[in-house]
């Protein structure tokens, strides 16, 4: 009895679990009861035609909705076990476990160095020492530390679109998440820097749940283990990749696959 | 040679002429104040008090323009900055993009900035009359607050409009507070604020029409809000109408003391934009 609840437990930690989730921005209808649940250490893609609620999902699940007053957010989604949208959940914890890397990169205006460490101070961290190990942590395990050596301490401003976005990611790292969310982060790159992000989305699945939004179906085919599709604010199919791309089940999916819509 | 390419030319000479005239016209005026200017400039000048007789060709400075000029253009810039700031954050970060109202209030600076500053000075003349002042610091500060508040917010404005959208979202989903992301949008926006604050300062020190009537005249450094205060500006106007010889020379001393101010205040902008832009995005 004590073990299968304990093995319960086991299997929802590190899960994110979405439960009759909508979502309405002013009259309109954008997520219509989203019931989905993400396993671990896995690159899950949410793939679909623009304006479907991939973005819009993605933002549910680290609460950036939180400062629009347009959006009304009924359902729940559990985050290890918890639901982010219970009033006694601080938003800054739920924010500090996911790492997000946007569409186009946003470097802070600091330096190369300042913009990894930022997230480790605001969140507390003041010894030197540990701010210095954790930057060079993680511009290493993106591949920049390398590149960029000589010039940490110069603006982040001067990197190419690449590197900054590579410098977005190891800022996102910085603040020790366990979910990485990926808002079609490799839409405004070019096939050298993207193939480099997607290497590392793949190495990252090791340690970390992987989440993208993508628009490419290429890249899906690529990386994913998990398949979304959504269409008009639903989803209509959902399931690990090899069956998801061999065998849809569903009528529509098989024509986005095709590529009848996209 | 074809047509298009005398048009080429044509319009190449017409270019660098303008740069020249431009270039000249500057280093014209700089060169006359500094070179009437500078051999009635002394020490005394710039820091003794007008003794009787000063507008004569007796002994004497202006220390009490200077002061008085400083002394506006603290106080207004004061009072334009609590009213910039705010009204800049809310038409860029709680309005949507050019909305509407936005719009509106940017033309309406746009007309306040065209207004000329003689108009300034009659609506500020009005104004305390109407609510009692005397000529006085606090009317000068007040007319001059009004002259440069539109330039202060549509130059700071401009650099707002500039800063990336996604900055905000990108310091929120790293778990930034509120408070933790307007550090770093402020950082961000330091150097407009800065070139804002020395441009509307540049401006502001140099008019003379708008406290022609609002901050009176005094040969004394003004020690409460209610007394009235000299300025540079007015300071050369009145020197300059002196039939002395000496005097009017002294004007031109005062013109120097005020241009190597305004000269100051623009070298400092630009060395703070540039600083302050290091790390900008």
């Amino acid at each position: 009895m004590n073990s299968t609840a304990s093995m319960e437990k086991e299997m929802n930690d590190h899960t994110i679990r979405i439960e009759n989730l909508d979502v309405y921005i002013d009259s309109q209808h954008i997520l219509k009861d989203i019931n989905l649940s993400i396993p671990e250490k896995s690159i899950t893609c949410i793939i679909g035609p623009s304006g479907c609620g991939k973005t819009t999902l993605l933002k549910t699940l680290n609460r950036m909705h939180d400062d629009i007053p347009e959006v009304k957010i009924t359902g729940k989604v559990y985050i290890d076990d918890l639901n982010i949208y219970d009033k006694v959940v601080n938003v800054i914890d739920t924010r500090k476990k996911m790492g997000l890397l946007a569409q186009r990169p946003c470097p802070l205006p600091m330096s190369i160095f300042d913009n990894v460490a930022y997230g480790p101070r605001i969140h507390g961290i003041r010894k030197r020492k540990i701010i210095n190990q954790t930057v060079i942590k993680y511009l290493q395990y993106v591949g920049l530390w390398d590149e960029v050596r000589g010039r940490v301490h110069t603006s982040a401003s001067r990197l190419s679109i690449g590197q900054q976005q590579r410098l977005c990611l190891a800022r996102g790292l910085a603040i020790e998440p366990e979910y990485i969310l990926g808002d079609e982060a490799t839409s405004s790159l070019d096939p050298h820097s993207t193939k480099k992000i997607e290497e590392l989305f793949i190495k990252l699945k090791e340690k970390y749940t992987v989440i993208l939004v993508t628009h490419t179906l290429r890249q899906a085919r690529r990386i994913a283990d998990y398949l979304v599709f959504m269409y008009l604010g639903e989803i209509v199919e959902s399931g690990p990749a090899g069956e998801f791309f061999n065998n849809p089940k569903k009528q529509l999916t098989r024509e986005y696959l095709s590529g009848s819509f996209s | 040679m074809r047509i298009i390419e005398y048009e080429e030319k044509v319009f190449k000479v017409i270019m660098i002429g303008a740069a020249m005239i431009i270039l000249g016209v500057l280093l014209y005026i700089i060169g006359t104040v500094f070179f009437k200017g500078l051999p009635s400039l002394s020490w005394d000048m710039i820091t003794k008090l007008p003794g009787g007789g000063f507008y004569l060709g007796k002994e004497g400075g202006i220390v009490n323009a200077i002061v008085g000029s400083i002394y506006i253009i603290i106080g207004s810039l004061v009072i334009s900055l609590i009213l910039s700031v705010p009204l800049v954050m809310y038409i860029n970060f709680f309005l949507a993009r050019d909305s509407m109202f936005s719009n509106i209030i940017r033309f309406a600076l746009d007309i306040l900035f065209g207004i000329p500053s003689i108009v300034y000075g009659a609506f500020g003349f009005a104004l305390m009359v109407y609510l009692g002042i005397r000529a006085s610091l606090f009317g000068g500060i007040i007319t001059v607050g009004m002259l440069i508040m539109p330039i202060m917010m549509r130059s700071f404005d401009e650099v707002t409009r500039l800063l990336p959208r996604d900055l905000p979202d990108a310091l929120l989903s790293l778990g930034a507070t509120k408070y933790e992301m307007s550090k770093v949008i402020l950082r961000q926006l330091m150097p407009g604020l800065v070139s804002a604050i020395l441009l509307a300062v540049g401006r502001g020190i140099g008019d003379a029409a708008t406290v022609l009537f609002t901050a009176g005249y005094t040969d004394n450094i003004p020690v409460s809000l209610n007394q009235p205060a000299a300025t540079l500006p007015l300071a050369i106007f009145f020197q300059l109408g002196s039939p002395v010889a000496e005097v009017q020379n002294r004007a031109y001393a005062s013109a120097v003391v005020l241009t190597v101010m305004i000269l100051i205040l623009s070298f400092s902008a630009r060395y703070f934009s540039s600083k302050f832009s290091k790390n900008k995005i």
